[in-house]
């Protein structure tokens, strides 16, 4: 559908701005839905709130995205077809995104992971010669400011707590860590308007990021995966690990079977 | 003054009427939302700015706005919504401040310095809205709403919501 509306008539130079636009809104919306599935099931409710608090600033960043996007895409485009009509092979979002949100250590992690990653970006997406984009950015990294305090508590919690916290955060970096090079992997739509010098590029982001991490899993006595290995990628050209179509089966079911419908 | 100015006047003044649906003690002119009002093409346009990205309050809002307006005469009303500058508890007026307290809810320092992602550190000095105690800790930087957050006073005993600086 997405390509349909594309074809429409924009410039090629729109296309990958709309790309990368769409990666910034799936990558919010995909995460927002799986820390959704925590409301209810917090350990304790204090954190319960906490996880879907940030659930919530997340859908508000992809709505903000989604809007843009469809500003961009023209015609009968919306915030809510992008999200509910579009297919997984669409979905540009990383994989780290869409991962399931196992045990307390593995949602946590990847928090954490991402949030040290979209507080970089973003703040270097609020210089972006791009003023929607820019503005969307600056408004969110306030947001994520928190996200990544709260998140790096945690890791910190559960890593230098008991030996059973400590164990699980292991486990979690084993589960988690061959998805984070995709993040620094700019995907040709990335590399394509950082030569128009709409955005600085994610490559530049790597060693600060590292750094974070480094700091907090050292004080959270964890290692830092020695062996980078192999890393996996795809996500942000639409070729995605299984657990994305159960997500979108769930999210888009309503939307799947009464198109168009409103409440 | 000119027509256009009086009407910008009195849409300022219905705007004093519409709540936070999530705080109702604060009107949006507390909260700081609104960045202008100006007369385009005879048609009023309100330039709201969101608090939170994602505040479900924000549509209820613009919908009070729209609803307050059209109640008081005015039939052409446009709600523009911009980001950017980015809001902050800054712009919360100072009557809102004093009324989040007097409704117990601490308002939000004024010092910015806090809002870093460093770990495990405490705002300065959280007042707390019922006894006055600053002797009071954080339980949790995410609350009932996603501008607040949750804090317990150590003097009191008393849990209570502050509205975090932003």
């Amino acid at each position: 559908m997405l390509t349909t509306m594309i074809s429409n008539g924009s410039m090629l130079h729109t296309d990958s701005l709309i790309h990368y636009t769409l990666h910034l809104a799936d990558n919010a919306l995909i995460l927002s839905q799986r820390n959704s599935e925590w409301c209810g099931h917090g350990p304790v409710l204090e954190q319960d709130i906490a996880i879907t608090n940030i659930s919530l600033d997340l859908l508000g960043q992809a709505r903000n995205f989604y809007q843009y996007a469809a500003i961009l895409i023209g015609g009968t485009a919306s915030e809510d077809k992008l999200a509910y009509h579009r297919n997984e092979n669409e979905f540009k979002n990383c994989l780290l995104a869409e991962q399931p949100k196992g045990d307390w250590a593995v949602t946590i992690l990847r928090q954490f992971i991402f949030s040290a990653y979209q507080y970089l970006l973003y703040r270097q997406l609020a210089k972006s010669t791009d003023h929607q984009l820019a503005a969307i950015a600056s408004k969110a990294v306030k947001e994520v400011t928190y996200h990544l305090r709260w998140s790096s508590e945690w890791v910190i919690r559960l890593g230098d707590g008991t030996a059973e916290s400590h164990a699980r955060m292991v486990n979690a970096i084993q589960d988690l860590w061959m998805f984070t090079g995709e993040l620094f992997l700019p995907a040709p739509y990335e590399t394509e308007i950082q030569n128009q010098g709409i955005i600085t590029g994610v490559e530049k982001l790597q060693q600060e990021w590292i750094t974070t991490i480094e700091n907090t899993f050292s004080e959270a006595t964890l290692a830092l995966p020695t062996d980078t290995g192999w890393m996996q990628t795809g996500g942000k050209t639409g070729r995605h690990t299984e657990y994305l179509g159960r997500i979108l089966a769930e999210l888009q079911y309503m939307q799947r079977i009464y198109p168009n419908c409103e409440w | 003054m000119d027509a256009d100015t009086i009407q910008i006047k009195a849409a300022w003044k219905i705007l004093e009427q519409v709540a936070d649906p999530e705080v109702p003690v604060l009107t949006v002119i507390d909260l700081g939302i609104i960045r202008h009002i100006d007369i385009v093409e005879h048609r009023l346009q309100i330039t709201i700015t969101p608090t939170y990205t994602g505040c479900p309050a924000m549509d209820v809002m613009s919908m009070g706005i729209r609803m307050a307006l059209l109640e008081n005469g005015f039939k052409h009303i446009e709600i523009k919504q911009v980001l950017s500058p980015a809001w902050t508890t800054d712009w919360m007026s100072e009557s809102g401040k004093q009324k989040l307290k007097a409704y117990g809810i601490a308002p939000p320092n004024t010092t910015q310095a806090v809002c870093t992602p460093q770990s495990f550190q405490q705002e300065e000095s959280i007042q707390c809205p019922l006894c006055n105690s600053y002797h009071t800790q954080l339980i949790s930087q995410f609350g009932s709403t996603a501008c607040k957050a949750l804090y317990k006073c150590d003097d009191c005993k008393e849990p209570f919501d502050y509205f975090k600086c932003h």
